[in-house]
């Protein structure tokens, strides 16, 4: 099926055997400490277990065979206490160095929002397009998903990129990678959810150059020997639909959030203006400061007087219970729209623990 | 032999168990025992505070302004009592201690006098929180609050668990009092042998330092 | 010094001193009581092992096999919350540890023996919740619990969660227990260098079972008043926080791990000296590692939330903190194979389930260090090779202890000896076995195989039917053991006193034990494993 004809693509793409395909440059890191790992441990195995099999063999129980009568090594135990210790530090040390890689992403990668539910995944571009169960990216250029729940936590997985994050309802979480194997990579849904748990999967498409720029035109393209069921995957990637940002704008005027915000750098007295604020460092009123990015604005609009900002009072009314999680996205899409300034995705992550209170 | 009518004279001899070499053995043991388990309910009112403590963090505006619904008069007048009760409490043990039943009976039972004062002083605050829809957040409907603070509802949830299953711990230490009262007149509980009320105390005084903190906390500083 | 307090003896051991099911049911007898929990663990060991079989039976196809995901979903629910609640934490302490620990310690009981009925009570009374909650429709949220889907689905939560809530306090109970009997009833002469390493392991498993395990019992308690009183503290929707939930559980539910793991470290440690005539190398290295297990175990819980959002700060931390738990444990396997050197080693079956234990302990031990791995844990955390890995340490790891204990012991509590080829037998089906079921899970997972998934893609199919295959061969071992260790206990012959030639105190009275457990109080002069070179060998 699908899975081994990327497999058959793909066939130089395995580190070894019992491990998915290097779709990533991140997979091949990933796996070349895998692969330490595995062959250290099978080492201490070897050590342990072999070594007991062994012990037990040649001391197994003789007739008038004297044991002797051995307390301690102190030797021998602080070195089978300093040599792990330091063995598990390097290791550590080497996952953190290819953690950092997988979860920050680089500043140009390219958005797109991930909304799970009970149980599907929605896959909504910038420009609109709006896919259910399947997302596709082109190759060689980085891709980022911010992601949330409409519902109950749900994790996005995909083995082929050994990238995984929990989809949380009332936060934003994110993944990225590169791919650079083109075909189908699996998704799954890998933090319980309720009854179809197990089948809530999805796929990601990886096109190369020209068959990327066909699929943002609007045409249908084959990837890798299946061809892309138009009807399945319903016709919003073959016709142009309002842009997110279109659609935020269109809300915050019917939401009254004009009435004391304005989009053009105009200043009132009652609530900031956005123009230009994405991505900023913004002081607040208490004197601390935080960068407005996608969590501190969904923040604002649910609980606005969480972090208030200096010079305005708490006067906003919280929107939280008011707008769909659709409706929330595509307002901040705009509010990014009139100015951004994001100086590295790290600021994303962190402040996603600003919003949360870690 | 005891005399059910004269609770004075408690001559009912107190075997310690077969596996303490002692009464003193056994005495202190209990006492650890007691010790031990205080730290285990430590623990569990603690991680109440944590998750309290956690939400205030988050959204100290909206906790500040719930916290002055509340009535820091009657819960000022809760902790007298408490204090109070106590300090009963400490006088009936050392009645007991000293083989004065009358006066140890007299003091663990204004001690629970003073348990229902509490309770019910915690009735008239919790009717009228009822009564005004200052519930748990599912079913919050106080609407006398500016609309900026949309989490006030989980700071009455806190309210109700915490100050809640504190009076649950009050109702179980009036019936641990009970039945040393009960015990006391039956003549179980000799100056060589009061290691049941000793306990008895410890938990008591435990649930009042509870209070001690849950008062200033959710009344005083929101 | 001579107890003054001489007990009357009525009849001549525990079994027969007092007769009639009344006289068990209202025991305090620590050596009966740890019977009545042998008997109900196993009892849902069987039940917990059922829900197993039909678990790997659903997922010997990739689609539907037996049963629809609905009452799927509740077998891995149930197969969880049983094993870990009701067979894996109180096994060990609960049945071995109050046959053992008084005598260990030269007491004639634990500090509280009616508080020690009375936690039996509430862990019977918790299994019944959970029993009940089955019957009732069953829960469907897996044993973890995880907000929302715990606050908002349908199905009996409250019952089987309340059941948790109040077999907790089983757990706090005998903790607290053992901690006071062990401070208070140590005999004359029972130094703290001289504590078996048995008790060294209960005392640090205790402290931990009493700082944990209330934090449980808020949790559970706060989610019952989720879905009853909408409290909102864990559901988005009211305001609150969903990853709340799982710090709160996991500060219980990592120092729970190591509750189920120590008391089987413990077993093993007693096991490995006498069968190998030498004393127990690095004893004082393996009595600390204990106490430093059990302190780090309260500071990682967070390496079970790595991919939920948490900050790259929390990631750091928990995961250098996790490497620093391998250590000590370490420590421990490396001093007990040391033990087995210049040794004069007898196979029969304590030996062998010990050394069934460190193999796949050290399978499971290794794996979780790719799970403290930031970046490896990304690709492999709620995959297949986490359940390989959970298994390893707690079936492989405490399982083999119970079972090696209940092997050790058995001529102790029942005065008979068990028959050493059918032990051989069953232990050859439960170490084939257990490899067999779960060594291919940690391929799956590694694959990609996400768990608790009631259908699977394809390519998983094979790693599946060897996993199901194996569990056969895992049970039929099971069963086995079960058959033979019933039929021996009733037609077994005498063992004698101290078949093993232990040098212990639980084998200086005789077997069974009397009621009293001794005579007249020992006095203790030597080290618990003074396994001298000349000792004179019987058998």
């Amino acid at each position: 099926m699908f899975f081994r004809e990327a497999y058959a693509a793909a066939e130089g793409n395995k580190a070894m055997a019992g491990l998915p395909i290097q779709g990533s440059d991140v997979a091949v890191a990933w796996d070349h400490l895998y692969v330490f790992l595995f062959w250290l441990s099978a080492f201490f195995f070897v050590l342990v277990v072999g070594g007991m099999i062994y012990l037990a063999i040649t001391y197994r129980k003789k007739p008038g065979q004297k044991t002797k009568y051995i307390v301690d090594n102190h030797a021998l135990e602080a070195f089978w206490t300093v040599i792990p210790t330091i063995i598990f530090l390097v290791i550590f040390a080497w996952g953190w160095k290819v953690y950092t890689q997988m979860v920050r992403p680089p500043v140009n990668a390219m958005q797109i929002n991930v909304i799970a539910k009970q149980w599907l995944w929605n896959f909504q571009y910038e420009d609109g397009k709006l896919l259910t169960n399947e997302v596709y990216v082109p190759i060689n250029q980085p891709v980022k998903f911010l992601m949330s729940s409409e519902d109950v936590i749900h994790s996005f997985f995909v083995p082929n990129f050994r990238v995984k994050s929990d989809v949380v309802p009332g936060m934003y979480t994110t993944v990225w990678f590169e791919a650079k194997v083109p075909g189908e990579h699996q998704i799954y849904c890998t933090e319980y959810c309720g009854a179809s748990h197990s089948l809530m999967l999805a796929k990601v498409y990886a096109l190369e150059p020209e068959k990327w720029e066909a699929w943002k035109r609007g045409k249908e393209v084959q990837v890798t020997g299946k061809v892309a069921d138009a009807a399945a995957s319903g016709d919003s990637k073959l016709t142009a639909v309002e842009s997110l940002a279109e659609r935020g704008k269109k809300i915050v005027e019917t939401k009254g959030c004009l009435a004391c915000h304005t989009a053009d750098g105009t200043s009132n007295a009652i609530g900031p203006t956005w123009k230009g604020v994405f991505g900023h460092e913004v002081e607040l009123a208490d004197g601390t400061k935080v960068t407005a990015d996608e969590n501190y604005v969904r923040e604002s609009i649910l609980n606005p007087t969480a972090k208030v900002v200096k010079g305005f009072n708490p006067v906003m009314p919280p929107y939280q219970g008011l707008l769909t999680e659709e409706e929330l996205t595509a307002v901040i899409t705009y509010i990014k729209s009139l100015g951004s300034n994001l100086k590295s995705n790290t600021e994303t992550r962190a402040d996603t623990q600003v919003a949360q209170g870690e | 032999m005891s005399h059910p009518m004269n609770p004075e004279v408690g001559n009912h001899v107190h075997h310690h168990a077969h596996h303490f070499s002692s009464a003193e053995h056994e005495f202190e043991t209990a006492k650890e025992g007691m010790w031990v388990f205080m730290v285990t309910e430590v623990l569990m009112v603690g991680a109440l505070f944590v998750g309290y403590v956690i939400f205030r963090a988050l959204y100290p505006e909206a906790f500040h302004e719930a916290h002055k619904l509340l009535n820091v008069k009657l819960g000022a007048l809760n902790t007298v009592v408490l204090i109070v009760s106590s300090m009963t409490m400490v006088l009936g043990v050392g009645a007991a201690q000293r083989g004065n039943n009358k006066k140890a009976l007299t003091m663990l039972g204004i001690t629970i006098g003073l348990g229902f004062c509490f309770l019910i002083v915690k009735y008239f605050e919790y009717s009228h929180k009822f009564h005004e829809g200052m519930l748990t957040a599912g079913f919050f409907t106080f609407d006398g609050l500016s609309a900026s603070t949309s989490h006030v509802p989980l700071f009455f949830s806190f309210y109700f668990m915490m100050t809640g299953i504190h009076a649950f711990h009050v109702i179980v230490g009036m019936c641990l009092i009970t039945w040393m009262i009960i015990r006391i007149r039956r003549g179980e509980i000799t100056p060589a042998f009061y290691t049941p009320v000793e306990l008895v105390g410890f938990y008591w005084h435990f649930v009042d330092i509870v209070w001690i903190y849950l008062f200033p906390l959710l009344y005083l500083l929101g | 010094m001579a107890n003054t307090n001489t007990p009357e003896v009525h009849g001549d051991n525990y079994l027969n001193y007092s007769k009639g099911l009344w006289s068990w049911l209202t025991t305090r007898d620590h050596k009966r009581i740890g019977l009545m929990y042998l008997a109900t663990v196993l009892t849902f060991f069987l039940v917990g092992g059922i829900f197993a079989l039909l678990i790997r039976i659903e997922l010997f196809t990739p689609g539907k096999t037996i049963v629809d995901a609905v009452t799927y979903n509740k077998f891995f629910t149930y197969h969880g919350a049983i094993m870990v609640f009701l067979v894996i934490i109180p096994a060990i302490p609960g049945a071995i540890g109050n046959f053992v620990l008084p005598m260990m310690l030269g007491a004639r009981d634990v500090a509280f023996p009616k508080l020690n009925l009375l936690s039996y009570y509430l862990y019977l009374a918790g299994a019944i919740f959970a029993v009940v909650s089955l019957f009732a429709g069953g829960a469907d949220t897996g044993w973890t619990f995880y907000t929302p889907y715990s606050i908002k689905t349908s199905g009996t939560v409250i019952l089987v969660v309340f059941g948790a809530f109040i077999a907790g306090f089983a757990s706090i109970l005998t903790g607290l227990n053992f901690i006071v009997s062990i401070h208070k009833l140590r005999a004359p002469g029972l130094t703290w260098s001289r504590l078996p390493l048995m008790l060294w392991a209960l005392y640090a498993t205790s402290v931990m079972q009493v700082l944990a395990t209330p934090v449980l019992a808020i949790t559970l308690l706060l989610l019952i008043f989720e879905r009853v009183t909408h409290i909102g503290i864990f559901d988005p929707a009211l305001g609150g926080d969903a990853v709340l939930f799982q710090h709160f559980f996991w500060f219980y539910s990592h120092p729970a791990v190591y509750i189920m793991i120590l008391p089987a470290m413990g077993v093993i440690a007693e096991i490995i000296p006498v069968f190998s005539r030498k004393p127990m190398f690095g004893y004082r290295a393996i009595a600390l590692s204990s106490f430093g297990i059990a302190l780090v175990a309260f500071l990682v819980w967070g390496h079970h939330m790595f991919v939920t959002g948490q900050s790259e700060l929390a990631n750091f931390v928990f995961s250098l903190l996790t490497m620093f738990v391998a250590v000590p444990t370490g420590v421990k396997v490396f001093s007990w194979v040391a033990t087995m050197y210049k040794g004069s080693i007898r196979f029969n079956a304590p030996m062998l389930y010990a050394m069934g234990f460190i193999e796949l302990f050290t399978i499971g031990g290794l794996t979780g260090v790719f799970l403290a791995t930031l970046s490896i844990n990304v690709h492999l955390t709620d995959t297949y090779f986490v359940i390989a890995h959970f298994h390893y340490v707690m079936v492989g790891g405490t399982i083999m202890g119970l079972l090696g204990g209940m092997h050790y012991w058995f001529p102790k509590v029942i005065g008979k000896m068990y028959n050493e080829v059918s032990a051989r037998i069953a232990f050859i089906f439960v170490i084939i076995g257990f490899n067999l079921t779960f060594f291919p899970q940690f391929i799956a997972g590694a694959e990609g195989m996400p768990r608790r998934y009631w259908s699977y893609l394809p390519e998983f199919t094979l790693w599946n039917q060897l996993s199901t295959i194996g569990s056969w061969f895992l049970a039929a071992g099971f069963f086995y053991t079960a058959y033979y260790l019933i039929r021996d206990a009733r037609k077994g012959p005498k063992s004698g006193d101290n078949p093993w030639e232990a040098l212990t105190l639980e084998w200086q009275t005789p077997s069974p034990p009397p009621h009293e457990n001794f005579k007249e109080i020992p006095i203790v002069e030597t080290w618990p494993y003074d396994y001298k070179p000349t000792a004179g060998l019987k058998s």
